[in-house]
């Protein structure tokens, strides 16, 4: 992946690689750049190499080949120490025999900052983060939510250009998650900070990242803003790994521009947005999302090819309604609609057809 | 008010009921007993062993360096009757005469010379005082009992001081005893204690210890010539021309040969001083008052150099001091060997821990091998390494360090016992500290560096706080291992290099001086509980963990 605009690059990475054991990379020719002031967030499933690309650029892991630039000065050789970036730990790592005021002082400390000057930073910080009457507590007596809090603003205290979050949120239970991923994107916005922040969880990714950078296999596989990822989606393992998502397997039939027709295994035919398949007779999967196909032919464009599918299941959810199909030989079809006041419910046992846009249905790789 | 409003207001005011109305409180202990009886059981064999093995003891041992029974269980009349003399110059001739029957029966029960060596501890020579005093106290009586025998043949026969001193009930019985059975419980003549006092009971003391030690007929055994020194006692102090009971004229004339200028006396003064000259120094006096009451301080104030003395407590003169010295040594000697074993051993638990599993069990082995090995074997290895004509002096010869005449002298002293020891309880030293280390996450390393710290603030600042509890148990109990030890410096410490626990080992099996021993072992656990308390105020025991 080639990313545009690395001269005003706040941090670089230029071709990296990064391999263990000598046999196999972790990470393979990473080339990825960040202005200064991004949310950028490393998703991917567990083993694709981004905690290892984090470790990297905070300097516990040296790179195997490739340059790793933070504001235009290549870092591979320079100490963690002496990087000065901030960082959060997924267990938080708050330091169990010192209080939360001193874990905070000890980073200035280190740098060797006056007593009173480091007082007025360490009560910033706490004040920061709403834990201003916590200085004098041992992070056992703080509450999982409080600990993330600490420590976020232990990461911030000595006020690093370059904070590096690693699953900051996995141990919180869901309520305080979506609440610190709030309190964590306005916090890195309003202080102008760059973020580059590593999960596995995709909704975490799409509501605090300006832009994400899935991985797979040691790879960045798409680095797009949040809106562009789910929408369009380059190859199947983002559609797949982004959201909820129907695949259907087939052919490409003929390629007409931004539009081609797919023979589906079964015989059917569908119209599709052709995205990275390329001649007539390729393998392809396409990829519908749940809340973009219709079955109400009115809102369906003329002409436009439609499948039968018959109802397997109707799961109620409150907001919306999951109706599973049947299509094309595929049952795990889902189709998601709004709760509306005119909204059918379709009983199992309905055969009904369905269609959508055709570019809503993208023709990715086969693989 | 209707009752639906008050009835939970009383609810709330009394005891909780369970569901059947029992008191909860009630319900639940009754649920909770059979769980604590099974608990109980499970644990029971093992609480046994403990307190029969151990607490037992323990607790033993902590009686025996007070305790002092010996003296007044063996000599009950001497102690008595010292505890009214002012301990100025010779006791009155009433202690020598009770000092006189006292022994004479310890003598024939063979235990005046354990009360000897007792006393020997604390004044030299009182041992062979006792054991002479016990062959010569039969000279002191033979003068009576010649007498007595000379006028009468009688008085050296069985028979007749039985049919005079028993009852008549007691001798038919004694007389139809035969050989294997029971004796029947000797009886006094009614009377014959007011008249004979003296002479009684020393003819009960006579009887009890020929009916229980010898298990033989008084009928059959003539009595000691201590009866003999009574019954003289009481011829010169009362009259007995009136006396009617059996072998009457026997006594009588006997009376009368007291009476008469050529009966010859012997005061017990003298008696004693015949024996030996020593019986008329007030030194052994003094120190039988002193050590009279069934308790006594004295061993422990022997094992901090310092004794009991009729003026009060003193220090011992500076040649005879041991104990103290000791002591020190030990505590000193144990604090190198711990400080050496953290030393040494934190580098190895730090790697060990750092290191993957795999690889650290493989090195654990190296850590544990020592442990498969005898003690025994591995302190006689450190005498062949260190010792004059040993590997390490030859190696430093050979290389020209050592000239061959100024060989090194690394045995035998407080050096060889220092290396010996820290290898030996190195592993106790690397265990608990590997167990704390392995759980210290490597995360706490990457953050602070993270926020800026160099490698040494890292370990310094955040890594060895952590790792503290670790060295807390390693010294803990390498520490109490060490002041206990007993093996190593025995045959690696020479002189200078033995510990307390040496001479503990001396006085329980060599000087046979238990109390002594049971003192210095009362005062080393102690010390050790003392150390372990400071140990708790100043590190705080939560901060000890084995892993």
């Amino acid at each position: 992946m080639q990313d545009t605009g690395t001269s005003d690059a706040f941090v670089a990475f230029e071709r990296v690689q990064k391999s263990y054991d000598g046999e196999t990379l972790v990470v393979k020719d990473l080339n990825l750049s960040l202005p200064k002031g991004e949310f950028l967030t490393m998703l991917g499933p567990s083993g694709s190499g981004k905690t290892t690309c984090l470790m990297m650029l905070a300097g516990f892991e040296t790179a195997t080949h490739g340059e790793i630039k933070l504001d235009g000065k290549p870092i591979n050789n320079i100490p963690p120490h002496k990087r000065g970036i901030g960082m959060v730990f997924q267990n938080y790592a708050l330091f169990p025999h010192m209080t939360v005021a001193e874990n905070l002082s000890f980073p200035l400390e280190v740098r060797k900052i006056g007593k009173s000057d480091r007082e007025a930073k360490v009560k910033r910080a706490l004040d920061m983060v709403e834990m201003g009457a916590f200085g004098g507590r041992r992070p056992a007596q703080l509450s999982g939510g409080q600990q993330q809090r600490i420590a976020l603003a232990r990461a911030l205290v000595f006020e690093p250009e370059l904070v590096l979050m690693d699953e900051p949120l996995g141990a919180l239970d869901k309520q305080l998650r979506e609440k610190m991923q709030f309190e964590i994107t306005s916090l890195a916005h309003q202080l102008g900070i760059t973020t580059v922040y590593v999960t596995h969880d995709q909704t975490e990714a799409l509501t605090m990242s300006d832009r994400v950078a899935v991985f797979n296999d040691g790879r960045i596989q798409q680095l797009a803003p949040p809106d562009i990822l789910y929408e369009e989606p380059e190859n199947s393992f983002v559609a797949q790994f982004i959201g909820e998502n129907n695949t259907l397997e087939g052919t490409v039939a003929e390629i007409n521009g931004d539009r081609c027709v797919v023979k589906l295994d079964g015989g059917e035919v569908i119209d599709a947005k052709p995205v990275n398949v390329s001649k007539v007779g390729e393998r392809t999967r396409v990829s519908i999302r749940p809340e973009r196909v219709e079955y109400n032919k009115d809102r369906l464009q003329q002409g436009a090819h439609t499948l039968k599918a018959k109802v397997l299941e109707f799961i109620y959810m409150g907001d919306i309604f999951r109706t599973r199909l049947e299509v094309a030989g595929n049952r795990e079809f889902v189709i998601k609609t709004r709760n509306a006041p005119d909204q059918v419910r379709l009983s199992p046992g309905t055969e009904i057809e369905i269609g959508w846009l055709p570019e809503d249905c993208r023709a990715l790789d086969a693989n | 008010m209707t009752a639906s409003t008050t009835d939970p207001e009383k609810a709330a005011k009394g005891p909780m009921l369970a569901a059947d109305g029992t008191p909860l409180k009630k319900s639940l202990s009754r649920a909770l007993r059979v769980q604590k009886l099974r608990a109980l059981a499970l644990v029971a064999p093992l609480l046994i062993f403990v307190l029969v093995t151990f607490i037992a003891p323990i607790a033993d041992m902590l009686f025996r360096s007070v305790e002092n029974q010996i003296v007044s269980d063996t000599m009950p009349r001497t102690t008595k009757a010292l505890g009214d003399w002012d301990g100025t110059g010779l006791p009155p001739e009433v202690v020598f005469e009770d000092a006189y029957y006292d022994l004479f029966v310890a003598a024939e029960r063979k235990e005046h010379t354990r009360l000897g060596s007792r006393l020997n501890y604390e004044l030299t020579g009182a041992s062979s005082l006792f054991r002479k005093s016990g062959r010569g106290l039969d000279e002191l009586g033979e003068v009576y009992q010649d007498q007595f025998k000379d006028l009468d043949k009688n008085w050296d026969e069985a028979q007749p001081w039985a049919e005079m001193m028993g009852s008549d009930d007691w001798l038919a019985k004694e007389a139809a005893w035969e050989k294997g059975e029971r004796l029947p419980k000797f009886e006094l003549r009614d009377g014959v204690d007011e008249l004979l006092p003296r002479t009684a009971e020393q003819y009960a003391a006579f009887a009890t210890f020929t009916h229980n030690d010898d298990r033989k007929s008084l009928l059959k055994e003539e009595p000691w010539s201590a009866v003999h020194t009574a019954l003289y006692q009481d011829l010169a102090a009362n009259d007995y021309s009136g006396y009617s009971g059996p072998h009457a004229d026997m006594l009588k004339a006997a009376d009368t040969l007291v009476a008469s200028p050529d009966f010859q006396t012997l005061p017990f003064k003298d008696g004693f001083g015949e024996i030996d000259k020593d019986w008329l120094e007030p030194g052994i006096w003094r120190t039988l008052k002193l050590y009279a009451p069934k308790y006594t301080s004295g061993y422990f104030l022997n094992s901090v150099d310092m004794k009991l003395t009729p003026e009060g407590v003193e220090a011992r003169p500076q040649n005879e001091r041991i104990y103290i010295m000791l002591f020190k040594r030990t505590l000193f000697m144990s604090l190198v060997i711990t400080c050496s074993c953290i030393l040494l051993g934190y580098p190895v638990a730090y790697i060990l821990s750092n290191l993957p599993s795999r690889t650290a069990n493989l090195l654990m082995i190296l850590v544990l091998l020592p442990f498969w090995t005898s003690l025994l074997v591995r302190t006689s290895a450190w005498k062949i390494m260190l010792q004059q004509q040993g590997v390490i002096n030859d190696v430093l010869v050979w290389i020209g360090l050592v000239s061959d005449d100024a060989r090194l002298t690394m045995i035998n002293n407080q050096f060889g016992t220092i290396v010996a020891m820290t290898h030996i309880l190195l592993p106790f030293m690397i265990l608990p500290m590997y167990s704390v280390m392995s759980t210290i996450p490597k995360t706490y390393v990457r953050a602070a560096k993270s926020l800026g710290a160099t490698d040494w603030t890292t370990f310094w600042r955040v890594y060895f706080p952590q790792s503290v509890p670790g060295i807390g148990a390693g010294s803990i109990l390498v520490f109490i291992l060490a002041i206990g030890y007993y093996i190593t410096p025995e045959i690696v410490g020479g002189t200078t290099g033995t510990f307390i626990s040496n001479r503990i080992a001396y006085h329980i099996s060599t000087s046979l001086n238990w109390g002594l021993a049971a003192a210095l072992g009362s005062i080393l656990l102690a010390v050790v509980l003392l150390l372990y308390w400071a140990y708790d105020r100043i590190v705080g025991i939560d901060n000890v963990k084995l892993g």
